[in-house]
This record gives C-alpha cells, structure tokens and sequence, in this order.
C-alpha cells in the first residue's frame, strides 16, 4: 500500500529571510514610487518595472524574457531608509528583548543553567517529535531569563521592556528604536539562539527587523484597466508606492539634517506603512484605507478567514458545468427526475469524442447548431463548441454549423448540450449526510427554475420559500455510470443514519392517503376515472354495484400502487398505542393496516406507513423488491396523493378552531383553578409550611410542583378542546395523520398556550426579582412567571404576549447555536476521518495501515440495509412466507 | 490502589491478556503483524486494574476485549500494550 505513495514529507522547516537573501533574489532593485509612464509604458526601477514579470500580453519580461502565461514572475526589493520592526514577529523580538542582556547581548542564564537546560532542549528536540512540547520547554526557559533583573555574564542592570501595542517597545517610558532593536539582536550569540527555538542555520533574530523589504512579482499584484482604458492598481501596489514615498522622504530629512523630531514622525509613518502592508488589521492602528474608504486587503487578509486564500481558493474551488437556481416543486416528476429550465440546459455541456459509430449522429447534432428546436418548437439539444485533436476550441454558431458539420472527424470532441435522461448531480447545501448530493436524471422544462418531486424535499432539507440549489454536469462515463448506480435518487431512498426511508410522502401526500383510506369510503366511477387519469395504472378490480352504478373502495383503490404479491401488517400512528380496539376506528381490525397479497384489507393510511423515517410500506417494498420498485411506489404515492386531494377538496382555517361556550368556560375554569393552586402553594411556601421532595431544596420543589400544575392545566384545556375537534376536522386530520403539526399545537389554538419557559424553567430573568415592571418585586405567582392562559385564537394579552417572545426566543437562540456548534463538530469529525477506509475485507484501516476496527462497525453491517439498527426482520419475513403459503 | 474495579462496571467491556503462545495464533487469524494493532495505553484504566491482577504486563502484549454487540451478541477485538501516553 505504500508503495502509492509517491512523495513524502520528511520534515517542515521554518526560516527568516535575511536581507542578503532578499537582495540576492531580487531582479531589480525599486527607487521610484511610480508606476506608469504618460504612455502607459512601466518606468524602469519602478513598483510596475518589467523585471517583476508581465502582466500586459505583448511585452516580456526582462529578466527571463517569457511572455504572460510563461514568467512565473520574479521578485524585487526595496532598500528602507531606516529599519523597521516585522508585526509578525512582534511576540519573539519581544521574548528577545526581555530574555537577553541589553549589554552583552548574552541569554540571561547562569552557565550552569545553560549547560542543563541545553541538554533539556536537545533531548525534547530530537527524542520527541513534538514541537509543540519544545515550544513550551523554551518558553519556561525564556520566561525565567526574564525574571533576571542583573545580568548573570556582565553584571549589567536589565531594565523590563515593555510592548506599546503594536510595534512600539519602551524601556522605562523611553522608546527604543527600531535601529536599537536590531543592534541588540545582532548581540546576541548564535550559541543563545537554540534556547528560543531558533536555529541558526536558517535564522538570525535581527532579520525580524526588516532593512530591505521584498516587493512582490506583478502577478501577485496585477494591475487592472477599466472599460475607461482607467489604470486600476492592486492593493498591495498601492501599499508599496506608500512605503517608497514615505522611505524616501525619510533618507532625504536625515541627510539633510532635519530636526529629530520630524525624523522620528516619518520613521513612525514608515513603520505604519510597513505594518498595514503585512497586516491591515493590526489591532491598536487604524487599518489603511482607500481614497474610496473602503480598508486595503494586505498580505495576511489575502490569507486569512473564509474569503482568503485557504478556505476559499484552496479548500474550495469554484468548478465548471454547474448551475445554480431557484427550486420549486413539481408533483410529475418521478423522485428520479429533475426539471431542467432550458437556459441552463443550453450552457451545459457534456463532451462526446466522436467514433466510427456515432459519427453520422453527432454531424447531424452539429449540423443543427446551438438553438436547435423541434417542429413543435421543443427544446433539443445542441452543440455549443467542438473540439479539434489539437485541442483548439472552435464555437458552433448557426453560420457555421453546416460547415462544421462537415469538418469534424473520429477523434474529435463535441460538447453537446444537456439532454433529457441524461444524469445530473443535483446538490442543496448545507450538505450534512450523502442524501445532499444525489443523481437525477434531467428534463427540460420550460420556466426559470429547477424542479422535483415533493418527495425528495426531506433527503435534502429543502422547502421553496426562496430556496436555490446546484446542479453538476458529470463529464466522463465512468462518472454517469458511478452515479446512475449509486448516487441516483432510489439508491439513496434508505439512509444510513437509521436503517430506514428518508424518502416519502409528505403533507398533503399524508393527508390525502388518510382520507382515501379511513374507514375505507365509497368513491364514484367518475371520481375513480378522475384519480386514476393522474395515473400509469389500472382502475382497481374490486367495486360494487349499487342502482347500476360502479362504486370503488378507498383501500381498493390505494391497493392498485402494491406489487400483487406484497403482504405486510403494521400498527398505524393514528392508532399507535391503542389496545384492542382503536377509539378512531370503527373496525377493531382497523388497528393495524393489513395488506396481504397486494391488496390492502384493514387499516387506515398515515404517516406510519409513506412518511419518510417511518415509511413501512416504502421499507418492506425496497427491502423485498428493490429501489426501482419503491421509486416507482413513491412517484405513484404522491401522484395519487396530489389527485385525490385536489378532487376531494381540503382546507383549514381559524373557524375549525371554534369550540362551544360551555367548553371555553370549562377552559377558563381550569386555568382560573390552575392559578390559584398555584397561588395556594406559594401560600403555604412563604408560610414556611412547604415540604421539600427528597434531594431537592424547598424553592426547586416549589417550582417542580407549580410546573407540574401548569402543564397539568394545559393537557386539561387541550383534552376539553379536542373533545369538540374531531377526526372531521381538517386540522386534526393533519395532525393525527402525522401530515403536519401536533395535536399540542391544536390546543394551543383552541385551549390555552400555557406555561412558558426557558431552559426548562418558568421565566425568571429581566428586572431585579421580577420578570417585568408591571408586576411586584418577588412575585413569584403564575401570571408573574410566564404563565399564559389564552389561547393563540384569542389572542395573548400584552402581558402573555411578551412572556411568550420570552420562550419563543430560546428555540431561536437554541437554533443559532446549535447550527454553528454542531457545523464545527461536523467539520472536525471529517477531518478526523478523512483518509479511514474500509477494504475488501470490511476491515477499518487508516492511510499507513494501522487498524482502526477488525470488522466495520464491530459486526460488518451496513446501516444502510440494516432493519432501523437490527440486522434482519426475522417477524417480517415468516409473516410474508405465511402469507405465500395459504 | 483504587477501591473499586472498572472491569466490573456495566460499561467496560470484558479485557483478557493473550497468552504469549496464544500471540501468532491471534494474528495469523487476523492476518495481521503486531504493528498494525490498535495500541492500549499503560494509562488505560483497564490496563492498570489488569496489571493489579496479574502482575505487570510487558509493552507489545496483546489484550483481548470482549464486547457485548446488539447484532451479533459479542464481538473481539485485540490492542497491543503501548508505552505510548495519549492524551
């Protein structure tokens, strides 16, 4: 295995440069501030001089004579007049200062401690591969030489230096120049240097104050020219003209004698300029700016964060034969499929090299051009470029396209446009398990936006307030292929997350089976013609005759979906925990739905049986006759879903929510009840009567037991309400169907909104003892802690109002947080276990060969075929032979 | 030492030193070289509590763990003592 390996990194060295090196690579050395001439043309010596590189096609360059793409670019410098110190290595000059003899220049330890020490430190540098624990010796070494108030080889006095943030060092108030620095530096031994970490080989401490600076090649700094024929200069060039400037004007003041003062204001400025050019965020100075205003990108901001460098051009690139829009859904196509809108469909290409067989197909493709249509004014796909065995590109247009046509050859490429069927990758982000990405074949369709199947929207996490997604355009064949098996949309219908489908119906989808299926209705011919039209199947086999008219059964007709020789029994969730007979179905049979032979004989359609996660009919189908069948299943489930509902007719609104006075006086009832109890335990608690529970102190038994009067309450209100909303109402038909919303929600409505609360207790924060000034301080009774006794239908009174803000700002909060908390997790884990892999056979293995695990997962099973974790159904499978059997 | 024994805690998988003769047998099983092993830390709890019952336990001895599996009731798996501390 590692022989795969070809190159590896030995060692990492870090180093200074020094101001010879940066002489000797220099190839000019800059004296002029300017850039251009009056003619455009780049002033010899200057920040733009040829010898830097090109950037302009049609000269070359004066140092290796290359033209654009071939100069790599080639560094100059600049000569400063006076030194400055680097931001960059602020931390080290000052551990330098402090930790060496201002005189002798001497580490400030006894020769018997560096004698110990050094032997410390060769042992930590070699015996232990860990820098990190070096760093640390050294630090302890530096942090006792700077405790030395005399110098233990002169005797000199040390004065402590302290940093004036950012770049200014001062001995007792009295600044220490720049020059100083350096000459101290240069003091010190080379036999001192390994102490701080530094090796001498590659480094010297006074190359931390910079004497020349390097300017770097035209092509890190391009200058552009606007639409005007404007001269626009980067950043960096902008930085530089300051430094040359300000560098000059200080050589000319010193030479000629002006006051100190006005030297030490200029070599300040020069330091300013230095500084912001490597750090235009250095904390303490104001960042350099723009004539605009707008602060300079320097050398660490190029660097630095999500835009810089790193995250944004190494880590991640932005990538060709992709799009980019707005989603919308789509109830006709198969979860397979996506809509294509034809203008991206026209950009994207997909490059065909032309053999003995399809050549006569791809002149025909060429010859129709780049905006092909059919006689209908149909989309066809098109070509937008060919390309010749030397690689040249030549654009089809509809001038050229017959001649084209003509002139390509076996061996040439065409890159034609996206067709339908052809196989996408279609990608929505935050891309958090395997199902963000899947493959989709494509149609094209008219509109401006990418469509799917409703189904696909929870593998995703998409909805269509505004939401956009990416398509990718897979290039090669071996590709296509790789996704047509593995990525396409049935493939991914079971998640490894659980062992189950992510991929159902969902909403309407539920709402509509249910309706279909509880308590098995009657539906006309008409009705049935109508539900099934949506369909590529046959009318169901079973209806009865009455007045010489056809009548179909609501199961009958779901049963048509079912392959004929599907059994399967499950719990549905409208009856899950019920006992022997369900309080929602008439038929204590209906408990479970029963499907035996294809055909659906008891039971009622919920979530439990096509929502994803639960999905059983989805899971037993996929499980028994693969991804094809159940992709069908779904597409037909959701068609279906979308007839009957759209036939049927289903709405909510505010007055499904009325309930008779009698309830809403037995409502107040219960929450006037449920305050004074609380009233009453306070009572008793600021009486000093309280009986405290076991491990707890009196006041959190206090607040457990009002909570526990709260919640109380509201279950009370939502038990009185839901006895007036019935499974007619269409809100508790979408609830009890698990098609959206609790029945918790309903009584929010309907009942009372109850106790709010945050980190799980009543509210208790925002003014001294209080929650809000309208309430005594050290009131501690219901409606001063959160509780709301209105409904949501009612209205909440001011008061309840922003108690509920209160709660409501937690989840948000919560949501915030946990997002980037978890998103930072995520990252970390990934990188942790990037390059494990599982081999051939099914052991974990790590890049040098180290075993992580013996056997996948401890026992070799894939989450993705496990039975929700276990390994097999061994119920499900005897339950289905016994079927086959009678 | 510590009063209680970690081995016994509901947690902690069951944690057996391999016989020296056991060894190859072991790894020809795994087809595997000693190198290649997961390591055990002479920090690791377990380890110490071992080392309490039998005595020390040489860098480069193998330890088995039994651990219990929903799937397949126990699974073994094997870590070479390491000198190595992990932090």
């Amino acid at each position: 295995m590692s022989s795969w390996i070809s190159k590896r990194i030995n060692k990492i060295q870090f180093a200074l440069l020094s101001p010879e090196e940066i002489r000797k690579m220099s190839q000019v050395k800059v004296i002029t501030a300017d850039t251009y001439d009056d003619d455009g043309y780049p002033i010899e010596r200057g920040l733009m001089d040829l010898h830097m590189g090109v950037i302009e096609p049609g000269l070359k360059c004066a140092t290796c004579g290359g033209k654009v793409d071939e100069c790599p670019g080639h560094f100059g410098h600049i000569e400063l007049a006076m030194p400055v110190v680097h931001v960059g290595f602020i931390k080290e000059i000052k551990t330098f200062l402090e930790s060496t003899c201002k005189v002798c220049g001497r580490i400030k330890l006894t020769e018997d401690e560096i004698k110990s020490y050094s032997a410390i430190l060769n042992e930590a540098a070699f015996n232990e591969l860990d820098p990190d624990g070096l760093a640390s010796r050294s630090k302890k070494v530096t942090d006792q030489c700077t405790q030395r108030l005399v110098c233990p080889h002169c005797g000199a006095q040390q004065i402590k230096v302290i940093l004036d943030k950012p770049t200014t060092f001062r001995e007792e108030g009295i600044k220490i120049t720049p020059k100083e620095i350096r000459e101290r530096l240069e003091r010190i031994p080379d036999s001192d240097l390994a102490f701080f970490g530094l090796n001498r080989e590659v480094a010297r401490p006074e190359w931390m104050v910079l004497m020349v600076l390097p300017v770097p090649p035209l092509n890190v700094r391009p200058s552009i020219t606007l639409e005007t024929g404007e001269r626009s200069e980067d950043d960096l060039t902008h930085k530089l003209v300051d430094i040359i400037r300000i560098s000059q004007r200080l050589r000319e003041s010193r030479d000629n004698g002006s006051p100190q003062l006005i030297i030490e204001d200029l070599w300040d400025l020069l330091q300013f300029h230095v500084t912001t050019y490597f750090d235009n965020q250095t904390a303490g100075i104001p960042p350099a700016r723009h004539r605009s205003g707008r602060p300079l990108k320097t050398l660490v901001q190029r660097m630095k964060g999500k835009e810089g460098r790193f995250r944004s051009n190494l880590s991640g690139k932005r990538v060709n034969f992709s799009a980019r829009t707005v989603i919308s859904p789509e109830p006709f196509l198969s979860v397979n499929e996506v809509g294509v809108p034809e203008k991206a469909a026209r950009e994207l290409t997909i490059p065909v090299t032309i053999n003995q067989f399809n050549l006569e197909v791809m002149r025909e493709w060429v010859k129709r051009g780049p905006e092909p249509r059919d006689e209908y004014g149909k989309y066809m796909s098109g070509v937008n470029y060919i390309i010749r065995p030397d690689q040249r590109r030549v654009k089809v247009t509809k001038a050229n396209a017959e001649e084209n046509s003509k002139r390509i050859e076996i061996g040439w490429v065409v890159e034609r446009q996206l067709s339908e069927g052809d196989i996408v990758l279609f990608n929505r982000q935050p891309s958090l398990h395997r199902m963000s990405m899947m493959g989709h074949s494509v149609r094209i369709l008219d509109g401006q936006t990418f469509r799917f199947n409703l189904a696909v929207c929870t593998p995703y996490n998409a909805d269509f307030d505004g939401d956009e997604m990416n398509l990718h355009v897979l290039q090669k064949e071996e590709a296509r292929a790789e996704a047509r098996i593995i990525m396409k949309v049935q493939e991914q219908i079971m998640s490894p997350r659980f062992g189950g489908p992510i991929i159902g119906g969902i909403h309407d989808h539920i709402t509509s089976m249910f309706l279909l299926t509880h308590g098995n209705p009657e539906f006309s011919e008409e009705e049935v013609i109508h539900m099934m039209s949506y369909l590529d199947l046959d009318e169901p086999k079973e209806f009865i005759m009455r007045d010489g008219k056809k009548f179909f059964r609501g199961r009958d007709i779901f049963s048509v979906l079912l392959p004929k020789d599907f059994n399967l029994k499950f719990r549905s969730k409208l009856c899950a925990g019920a006992k022997d007979k369900c309080e929602y179905e008439e038929d204590p049979a209906d408990k479970d739905v029963v499907i035996i032979n294809g055909k659906m004989i008891h039971g009622t359609i919920d979530e439990e049986a096509i929502g994803p996660f639960s999905g059983q009919i989805i899971d037993k189908l996929y499980r028994k006759y693969g991804p094809q069948e159940a992709a069908r299943f779904i597409d037909n489930v959701t068609r279906l879903g979308v007839a009957f509902i759209s036939q049927r007719g289903f709405s909510t609104g505010i007055g499904d929510y009325d309930i008779p006075e009698n309830a809403i006086s037995d409502i107040l009832q219960v929450s006037t009840e449920a305050v004074q109890k609380v009233t009453k335990n306070i009572d008793i608690f600021k009486a000093g009567q309280f009986q405290s529970s076991p491990g707890r102190s009196i006041e959190e038994t206090l607040e457990i037991e009002i909570m526990s009067i709260t919640g109380h309450a509201r279950d009370e209100s939502g038990k009185i309400a839901s006895t007036y909303l019935g499974l007619t109402n269409p809100s508790v038909i979408m609830a009890r169907s698990g098609a959206r919303a609790k029945m918790l929600n309903i009584s929010e409505v309907a009942g009372m909104v109850g106790q709010q609360s945050v980190r799980g207790e009543r509210l208790n924060r925002g003014y001294t003892q209080r929650t809000l000034p309208h309430f005594q301080k050290g009131d501690i009774g219901a409606n001063a802690r959160g509780f709301v006794k209105s409904s949501y239908k009612d209205g909440l009174n001011p008061l309840e109002y922003f108690m509920h803000s209160i709660g409501g700002r937690e989840g948000l909060v919560d949501i915030a947080v946990r997002t980037s908390r978890s998103g930072y997790m995520q990252r970390r884990l990934i990188n942790a276990f990037e390059d494990l892999k599982v081999d051939e056979s099914r052991r974990v293995t790590d890049t040098v060969g180290s075993i992580i695990q013996f056997d996948y997962g401890e026992d070799g099973v894939d989450p993705t075929r496990s039975d929700k974790g276990k390994t097999i159904d061994l119920d499900y499978i005897l339950f289905d032979i016994d079927q086959e059997e009678n | 030492m510590s009063k209680f024994n970690v081995l016994h805690h509901e947690l902690v998988p069951e944690h057996h030193v391999v016989e020296i003769k056991e060894e190859e047998k072991v790894l020809n099983a795994l087809g595997i070289t000693k190198d290649s092993l997961p390591k055990i830390s002479r920090n690791d709890a377990a380890l110490k509590t071992l080392e309490e019952m039998h005595g020390k336990i040489e860098a480069g001895r193998i330890i088995k763990i039994v651990r219990k599996s929903s799937t397949l009731g126990f699974t073994e798996y094997y870590r070479v003592v390491s000198n190595e501390v992990f932090k």
